[in-house]
């Protein structure tokens, strides 16, 4: 019942202290903001922190703010905070989407969105969404400020982009320009909190161009170029959705776990693919299914 | 590495020191005595212990205690402090509980639920509860009394 390890904790008020903490403590501090991940792997002692800096004394990262062509999701901002988000339903309602999957309420309470792409699980919900939205991770270290595209954000199973000594503060999604639509699909053992089996994100642009990107089936959420580019600028009928679909094994790696075996997932993701493809593209021309409905049915 | 913390439990001022490591869950049920919460899985899988935290469901085995300083803590001891709610009287009515276990993590659920959304859906209710398991009943008691709470009745018409 009880974490062992014995840590410090600190709860910074600025960025510029959590900054010092963490270049103090280099690798030997971990960073908290919702903790759902964080406090499990204290417990099983996945990490070894001396320091937990706690960000939730820093008011500025609790900003979600969509403007124009851009929402900005502070490092504390939490996926309750998008799901009640009309502004994010309405201009990114894949990322609404993607946020209503997340486990359940009691976890989407504390869950941060930054916190889900820093886990970086391959199954994170957060991530296909944010890659077919091409979103940037913005980072904070001593060297000052950089921009991590998304696509290049995830090196691997739990591992980032993100340098010794830095410190997410949020992320940039650029709202899709032009008619769009887009659909997340998201597979699991039950339609309750589960992580996903597997993920399929459609984003639908004009001049049928297409983004796609999976989860859950490869070491990290990717894109899926190979898909997109037989799709790019032609009518989305049978064929080319017949198409698509045989690509879908060029493009991703599932493998057998607790929660699928390989051949299932194979077996379900170009149906996932077909109907992501459909609803994104119907939502973009004006009609298709309400965003939340869930476009493939779990057991109930 | 003790600290002190000062935070608001079911209404009341309450300034302890706790270890950085201390889980809020260990806190309420071990130093304060407040047993609603349970110790379930201890990896925020069942709900089990559940607690309001500023009004919204938490997981208090993924919490540290030192990270609800300041905060206000509610659990069902301080719900019923005049009394069962008339969520938790629903309950009664429709024997919505077996062994008990999950009760206090589906009452704050449903609590949260209710505040924001006073006539919920069947499949909101169903989504709200959706991180509590619940092992005895199937959930079909339960659903019915939050949707009896809330004007409405199983099967009927669903906007979710």
């Amino acid at each position: 019942m009880t974490i062992a390890l014995e840590f410090d904790y600190a709860k910074p008020e600025s960025l510029d202290a959590a900054l010092r903490l963490l270049t103090e403590h280099r690798g030997r501090a971990a960073v908290l903001a919702g903790g759902t991940d964080l406090v499990c792997w204290l417990r099983d002692e996945t990490i070894t922190p001396e320091l937990l800096i706690d960000l939730k004394g820093i008011p500025e990262l609790r900003e979600l703010d969509v403007d124009g062509g851009t929402a900005s999701i502070g490092a504390l901002v939490t996926f309750s905070d998008l799901v009640a988000s009309e502004a994010v339903r309405t201009a990114l309602p894949i990322l609404w989407e993607a946020s209503r999957t997340v486990a359940c309420v009691g976890i989407r309470n504390r869950a941060t969105v930054v916190g889900n792409i820093c886990s970086a699980v391959p199954s994170c919900n957060a991530g296909p969404a944010l890659l077919v939205c091409e979103a940037a991770v913005t980072v904070l270290g001593a060297e000052g400020e950089r921009r991590i595209p998304i696509a290049e954000w995830f090196t691997g199973p739990k591992s980032t982009a993100l340098g010794d000594g830095e410190i997410v503060t949020g992320i940039v999604v650029p709202v899709p320009e032009g008619r769009h639509g887009d659909a997340y699909v998201k597979l699991g053992r039950y339609r309750g909190e589960d992580l996903a089996q597997a993920v399929v994100a459609v984003l639908a642009l004009p001049e049928n161009r297409y983004r796609v990107a999976f989860g859950a089936v490869g070491p990290t959420p990717s894109r899926a170029p190979g898909i997109e580019s037989v799709l790019a600028g032609k009518p989305l009928d049978e064929t080319l959705i017949a198409e698509a679909r045989g690509l879908v094994r060029n493009e991703t790696a599932p493998i057998s776990d607790i929660r699928a075996s390989r051949e299932y997932r194979a077996h379900m993701l170009p149906i996932m693919l077909e109907r992501g493809l459909r609803a994104a593209a119907a939502r973009r021309d004006g009609g298709g299914p309400a965003y939340g409905t869930a476009l493939i049915e779990e057991a109930p | 590495m003790k600290k002190t913390i000062t935070l608001t439990v079911n209404g009341e001022a309450r300034t302890l020191d706790v270890e950085p490591s201390d889980t809020l869950l260990e806190v309420l049920r071990e130093k304060l005595g407040i047993k609603s919460p349970k110790v379930g899985c201890e990896r925020g899988d069942c709900g089990s212990c559940t607690v309001l935290l500023d009004g919204a469901t938490v997981r208090s085995c993924l919490v540290l205690a030192i990270e609800a300083d300041g905060h206000e803590v509610t659990t069902v001891e301080g719900l019923s402090a005049d009394g069962p709610t008339e969520l938790q009287r629903a309950f009664v009515e429709h024997n919505s509980f077996q062994c008990g276990f999950c009760a206090p993590g589906v009452v704050l659920s449903a609590t949260e639920l209710l505040r924001k959304n006073p006539h919920p859906t069947e499949d909101e209710v169903k989504e709200a509860i959706s991180g509590n398991l619940c092992r005895c009943t199937g959930y079909e008691p339960i659903v019915d009394a939050v949707l009896d709470v809330g004007g409405a009745k199983r099967g009927g018409r669903d906007d979710g």
